[in-house]
């Protein structure tokens, strides 16, 4: 039996960023809605981060270091043509990464200027995020294996409703993250806060999901719309993804409404996990949109199964300590009587 | 392309890792120095330990999430800026990048949470396992990336199709290539030295302020510390040199300004070396001493630069003296070493102030030979980025001057502010020195290390 070590590469790598949008986008959400919380509120919520974010951004470096390793020429592809918002989201996480502990250390203009870089920070590596996913999914422009495009080619409405998008949904993440992790005042600050980034997420996705539709010829035909009609065969194995989605955000409603605690997290959750299957499918099997599958992308095949063995030894090791740490931490973080 | 992303990508990637490098060569020896201490208090009881723990613990977390963050930049810039290097090498060092993600930064970021956070959520030998585990972590990832980069240095394991891509044939000899274990020794000797040379430096700062027993241990385990390593590392940094004579001469020959291949080559203290005119504008030179430097023997013929191509030679001027400046320094600890061994043995360490202000002079002098060492492996491996393969001119990404330069002074400015605010606190930390940091784990409710634990009583304006 010969593996399909491209293949298994791409979802390797799809539940790397899938892993990164889930568990770093509650914590970028934090940093979103810390403008619209109390100092000691504030510190609450940044408690309830601080012992697993470095662990959540990881994440992110086995995304970017596995495409490198895994699909190089995709690597060397999307890097150069998403230069720009790249670049922006490793500054913004630089200046929000070192203000966990920064804000502790200053005095107190000291503290309101790493209490402002994390939020600057959160924000612009979100809307950067977004920038680069919208950049992404409208195409890229390529000649032979390597970029040729322009250096703003990601700069358009569609990409700024996606990252506006991006911004309400790890708001989302964010707020009911807290729902579960808090309790009293702060919690009950953070239900609202769900409520309106849910219905702001809710209008945005919708509103993303019929603008990709629009944004490339591909991506309609592989939702079975075209040629003035549509193919229901086509169409009808794809809608349990936006259904998933909708039940998402009615689980998040319900549970808001009846005061649950972790519900609503769970049910964020489920609208990325919607809106992340949404766009794989759409551009499926391309790793760089619309002119590189992960097939041409793929490095050698003794390199991926090398790492296929790593990762078949080291993954499960991962995960099981990053439960066990989550599962460490669990519970309800201080409300506030730690201090004064 | 154009030449101008060119220069100005490497300038970024320069300034990016000789930033990122300072923390990482810091918190390696750190993460081990805590593990020690650790590990001693649990053995000993000795609350001295523990306080010292609970001290330098804070400046860790600091330092450890700047070499965090500044980290994650270098391996997107490889596809931002080197995409062509990226997809050339790939084959060959990709899955060492990826198992640096998968055996080091999970494992270190991770336990770094409970080590940090974790105090009252875990006993005592889940909370020094973590320790131990982030120790390990900063090991394998320097492990990994030295790995990557020894074959950059002099690439083998590999054969290149007659499409041009690279293959490779053993990972054996990708992973241990032949500068590989040289220079892995060289950079953990490195980080060690340059942690035991903050903690002294910082311990006679305080000890010059007055007695003070945590300060006197961490005096003394500095100095045994670096007494040791330091001649160490002249005997590995050596070994290191050999070898790069053997497998990088335009390296070695750039290192020492030999222009002519010849026996008794002479060695140059001191030289203006000038690749415009192939020779050394003046030089301070003892005779003959060269070659028994660098071969063993005054009669071994030595490589000079001519004996390469002008486009194959490397910048001389910054090698030659980043190479002399990391070596002066390196003499320099050996002195303290020696110095500080002496003293102790005399009982007089704490009452030499002289002796203590030197120590304190010496704090950062392992950062600047550890940017110094770095300048001369990779400027003295130019034109190439991969000796042999792919030139660095060739390996860049088709990116503009504009977005280059953009960035680069985007970075520039955000490393200024990150770079000053964090060696403030960290001074500031180390100003109170660990006395005020022994307070029970408990305090405020809060874990040692944590970030309000650290603030208590700093609350002022």
């Amino acid at each position: 039996m010969t593996l399909d070590l491209p293949f298994i590469w791409a979802g390797i790598i799809a539940l790397a960023v899938l892993m990164y949008v889930l568990l770093d986008g509650f914590d970028l959400g934090i940093g979103i809605l810390f403008p619209f919380a109390t100092p000691q509120e504030r510190d609450v919520m940044m408690e309830s981060v601080a012992p697993i974010w470095d662990g959540n951004e990881t994440w992110l470096v086995l995304g970017g270091g596995g495409m490198l390793a895994a699909f190089p020429f995709a690597y060397g592809a999307l890097m150069p043509a998403l230069y720009g918002p790249i670049l922006i989201m490793l500054l913004a996480l630089i200046l929000r990464g070192v203000a966990f502990e920064f804000r502790h250390h200053g005095r107190r203009r000291g503290k309101a200027f790493w209490t402002a870089a994390f939020v600057g920070g959160s924000l612009a590596a979100t809307l950067a995020q977004g920038l680069a996913l919208g950049g992404f999914i409208q195409g890229v422009t390529l000649a032979g294996k390597a970029f040729a495009g322009g250096p703003l080619d990601w700069l358009t409405p569609y990409s700024a409703v996606v990252a506006v998008g991006l911004v309400a949904g790890y708001a989302l993440l964010g707020a009911t993250w807290i729902v579960w992790r808090t309790e009293g005042e702060l919690q009950a600050k953070a239900r609202r806060w769900a409520w309106q980034s849910m219905a702001v997420t809710a209008a945005l996705l919708a509103a993303v999901s019929l603008a990709t539709l629009v944004v490339h010829p591909r991506v309609v035909a592989r939702w079975g719309f075209g040629d003035g009609g549509f193919d229901l065969a086509t169409l009808l194995p794809l809608t349990p993804i936006p259904l998933v989605g909708i039940a998402g955000l009615a689980i998040v409603a319900w549970g808001l409404g009846r005061r649950h605690h972790v519900t609503p997290f769970l049910g964020s959750y489920l609208v990325f996990f919607s809106g992340y299957l949404g766009l794989a499918v759409s551009f499926f099997p391309n790793i760089v949109p619309y002119d590189m599958t992960f097939r041409q992308a793929a490095n050698a095949d003794n390199a991926l199964a090398l790492m296929l063995v790593g990762v078949a030894i080291l993954l499960p090791a991962i995960l099981g300590y990053t439960v066990w740490v989550y599962w460490l931490f669990r519970g309800k973080v201080g409300t506030g009587a730690g201090y004064h | 392309m154009d030449l101008d992303a060119l220069i100005l990508s490497r300038l970024q990637f320069a300034f990016t890792i000789a930033f990122h490098i300072i923390f990482p060569s810091f918190t390696i020896g750190l993460a081990s120095f805590l593990a020690v201490l650790e590990g001693l208090w649990l053995a000993t009881g000795n609350a001295r330990f523990k306080a010292l723990y609970l001290f330098w613990v804070k400046i860790f977390a600091i330092s450890f999430g700047m070499g965090v963050v500044s980290g994650v930049v270098l391996s997107y810039q490889i596809g931002t800026n080197w995409s062509v290097f990226a997809a050339v090498t790939a084959p060959v060092i990709g899955p060492l990048l990826a198992f640096e993600v998968l055996t080091a930064f999970f494992l270190e970021a991770s336990f770094l949470g409970v080590m940090l956070f974790g105090w009252k959520k875990v006993g005592p030998g889940l909370h020094f396992t973590s320790t131990v585990l982030v120790a390990v972590g900063t090991l394998i990832s320097a492990f990994w990336i030295i790995s990557a980069n020894s074959w950059m240095q002099y690439p083998t394991g590999f054969e290149t199709l007659p499409d041009g891509t690279l293959r490779t044939t053993s990972w054996m000899e990708v992973i241990f290539s032949p500068t590989f274990l040289e220079r892995f020794a060289h950079m953990t000797l490195a980080a060690y030295l340059t942690t035991s040379l903050v903690v002294g430096a910082a311990s006679a700062w305080r000890l010059l302020k007055g007695p003070e027993a945590e300060s006197s241990i961490a005096l003394r385990m500095a100095i045994g510390m670096f007494a040791i390593v330091a001649p160490l590392q002249l005997v590995v940094g050596d070994a290191s040199g050999k070898r790069v004579m053997e497998v990088q001469p335009a390296k070695l020959a750039a290192i020492e300004a030999f222009w002519e291949t010849r026996r008794e080559q002479a060695f140059h203290i001191a030289a203006w070396p000038d690749r415009a005119i192939a020779g050394n504008r003046w030089e301070l030179s003892i005779p003959k001493v060269g070659s028994w430097i660098t071969a063993g023997s005054i009669d071994a013929e030595v490589k000079g630069l001519k004996d390469f191509a002008p486009g194959d030679r490397p910048p001389v001027f910054i090698v030659f003296w980043a190479f002399r400046i990391m070596v002066g320094l390196g003499v320099a600890m050996i002195g303290l070493g020696l110095w500080g061994a002496f003293l102790w043995w005399r009982g007089r360490l704490e009452t030499s102030p002289l002796f203590l202000r030197c120590a304190v002079a010496m704090g950062p002098a392992g950062f600047v030979a550890v940017i110094s060492g770095w300048v001369v492996a990779e400027v003295g491996r130019q034109p190439w980025v991969v000796t042999g393969v792919l030139r660095t001119a060739d390996a860049v990404s088709p990116v503009t001057a504009g977005q280059v330069s953009t960035s680069l002074i985007a970075f520039m400015v955000v490393y200024a502010v990150i770079f000053s605010a964090g060696a403030v606190y960290i001074l500031r930390l180390m100003a109170a020195g660990p006395a005020a940091a022994d307070e029970p784990p408990d305090s405020h409710g809060r874990a040692p290390g944590s970030p309000l634990g650290a603030a208590s009583g700093e609350d002022a304006p």
